[in-house]
């Protein structure tokens, strides 16, 4: 019987696991279906990550190194290229790979660190032909930085996600030419640092309220066709049309977290962000399942994983040592103006020491703004101001103990104000 | 008066740097920010990271970094020193890839084990 048995060896899994052990459980396992540890930042051979976390600039092999090494001090079991199938109610997990066979393993409590995939052409249904050359963004970058491919030289990249951005510099530095990324919305989901020094130090354009309408080629990508988009509509406008000679295509739109799993367990799922409904110590509707990084919600940042993992890790461990809890009050966080969402999804306020963190998106940008939380009578009870809110950038508020303890009502609604100049 | 987004950190700060007042920095919110809106404009460095191939290890490929921000002007000519550059495992975080690029005193380093 293992005390806890964390699925997926990423960052998340890896800060979960460390964390754990370090409350001072033994018998904690995770299971990896990569051949090592890591998960995406392995491939993510550029800078930028950690400045939160570490406080310094790492690449991401470097951020994962040093989790793999505080892993390697502890007593924490791993279990590379196996594949979980299975989570039954009563956490059993049933685990499959070449040296071990089929095995049902017993654990008191569960992490779910399985991260997310990404969104794929069929996805998003563009129309043309069926040619090779059209990538997902993710796949080309472990195709180039882990298996040694260069995947085209002409390249058109669709969508401006981060790793469509990083990716277009990546290609660029390798003799590649970019010729556009095109992005439907008129604002970029990508970070504004990514656009300056991934776009803007190479000089490649960035078409805003654009998309690809059509794919051509025989074989192997010959040209696509890119339009103008009308903003509120999103359709394509006629005689808009410009065309690019390409050999490829990425797609860099959107991440979809990985929660077949979680599903088939009869896990609740928040149907806003693809994961599962978590409490405020990341904790899933199977009481002792918990989940964390970007199973739960995709983040743009993997230092706020590192921080969210921890706070499942220590939570998961709490419940392995039988240290449940009563809960007298349950507050469901719902979202107000512009808010597409927010993690936790639930907050039992007596099992928050002093503070709790709340994480949530918003649908549009706003200049001058602010947060406000109203509770269930319809009370206004926080307000917090931000110079900018982007929905490429997921804002973070906490809320004291106290304020949730007098707060009236069964929920607390999250919305934007924007401020008038 | 030049108006720059920072790349020091994900917050993105809008800098503004006024070129004809010794480059005086507007619109950070720290001490990295105000240096790199001043730095951009006079002298614009940034740190590269690629990959080059190894032998007797798990992958075909390795990543490596610039352990410092190299000249942007010599980002292309800092991409050719590593073709053709084949290293054997075990390779070390932090061993050098390349001395001294381009006479800047900054080396690539391996930014991972690979055993």
């Amino acid at each position: 019987m293992y005390d806890l048995i964390v699925i997926g060896g990423g960052p998340a899994g890896l800060a979960a696991a460390c964390e754990a052990y370090e409350q001072g459980l033994k018998n904690i396992l995770i299971i990896e279906r990569d051949r090592e540890l890591g998960g995406i930042l392995n491939q993510c051979i550029h800078n930028g990550f950690g400045l939160h976390y570490f406080k310094e600039e790492l690449t991401g092999p470097e951020y994962a190194g040093r989790f793999i090494k505080m892993l390697n001090d502890t007593s924490v079991e791993v279990k590379l290229d196996t594949m979980v199938l299975d989570i039954t109610k009563n956490r059993e997990v049933h685990a499959v790979n070449t040296s071990d066979g089929y095995q049902i393993l017993k654990t008191r409590s569960v992490i779910l660190a399985m991260g997310c995939r990404e969104r794929t052409r069929g996805a998003i249904s563009i129309p043309g032909d069926r040619p090779s050359g059209v990538f997902t963004a993710g796949a080309a970058q472990r195709y180039m930085n882990i298996e040694g491919y260069m995947v085209g030289r002409r390249v058109v990249i669709l969508g401006s996600g981060d790793i469509g951005l990083i990716m277009a510099r990546r290609m660029t530095l390798e003799g590649a030419e970019v010729l556009a990324c095109v992005e439907l919305n008129p604002y970029s989901s990508g970070l504004n640092r990514n656009i300056v020094q991934c776009l803007g130090d190479y000089n490649i354009p960035l078409y805003l309220s654009h998309t690809i309408t059509k794919i051509e080629g025989s074989g192997r990508v010959e040209r696509v066709v890119v339009s103008r988009v009308d903003d509120s509509t999103k359709k394509p406008i006629p005689g808009t049309e410009i065309s690019f000679d390409c050999d490829t295509v990425l797609l860099s739109v959107g991440l979809i977290p990985e929660n077949e799993l979680t599903k088939n367990a009869g896990i609740a799922i928040d149907p806003r962000t693809n994961g599962a409904i978590v409490y405020e110590n990341m904790e899933t509707s199977l009481p002792g399942v918990f989940a964390c990084g970007n199973v739960v919600h995709v983040h743009d940042l993997v230092d706020y994983v590192t921080e969210e993992s921890k706070r499942a890790g220590r939570a998961a461990a709490a419940f392995a040592k039988g240290l449940s809890q009563t809960d007298e009050k349950v507050l469901a966080m719902k979202t107000g103006n512009a808010v597409t969402y927010t993690v936790p999804q639930k907050l039992r306020p007596m099992r928050i020491e002093k503070l709790a963190d709340i994480f949530f998106r918003v649908n549009r940008v706003f200049g001058e703004a602010s947060i406000l939380v109203f509770d269930g009578d319809g009370k206004q009870i926080a307000k917090f101001k931000r110079d900018y809110l982007v929905p490429g950038e997921m804002e973070h508020i906490v809320l004291p103990r106290k304020l949730l303890d007098t707060a009236g009502g069964d929920s607390l609604t999250v919305s934007i104000e924007e401020v008038q100049a | 008066m030049t108006e720059l987004t920072c790349i020091v950190c994900p917050r993105g700060c809008r800098l503004k740097v006024d070129t004809e007042n010794g480059y005086r920095v507007t619109g950070h919110s720290c001490e990295k920010g105000e240096a790199y809106g001043k730095n951009e404009l006079l002298n614009p460095t940034r740190v590269v990271t690629s990959t080059v191939k190894i032998t007797g290890a798990m992958h075909r490929r390795i990543p490596v970094k610039t352990n410092g921000a190299i000249p942007k002007k010599l980002i292309f000519e800092a991409m050719k020193l590593l073709d053709g550059i084949e290293l054997k495992a075990p390779v070390k975080l932090g061993d050098i890839v390349v001395k001294d690029i381009l006479g800047t005193g900054i080396d690539f380093v391996a930014s991972r084990d690979m055993l």
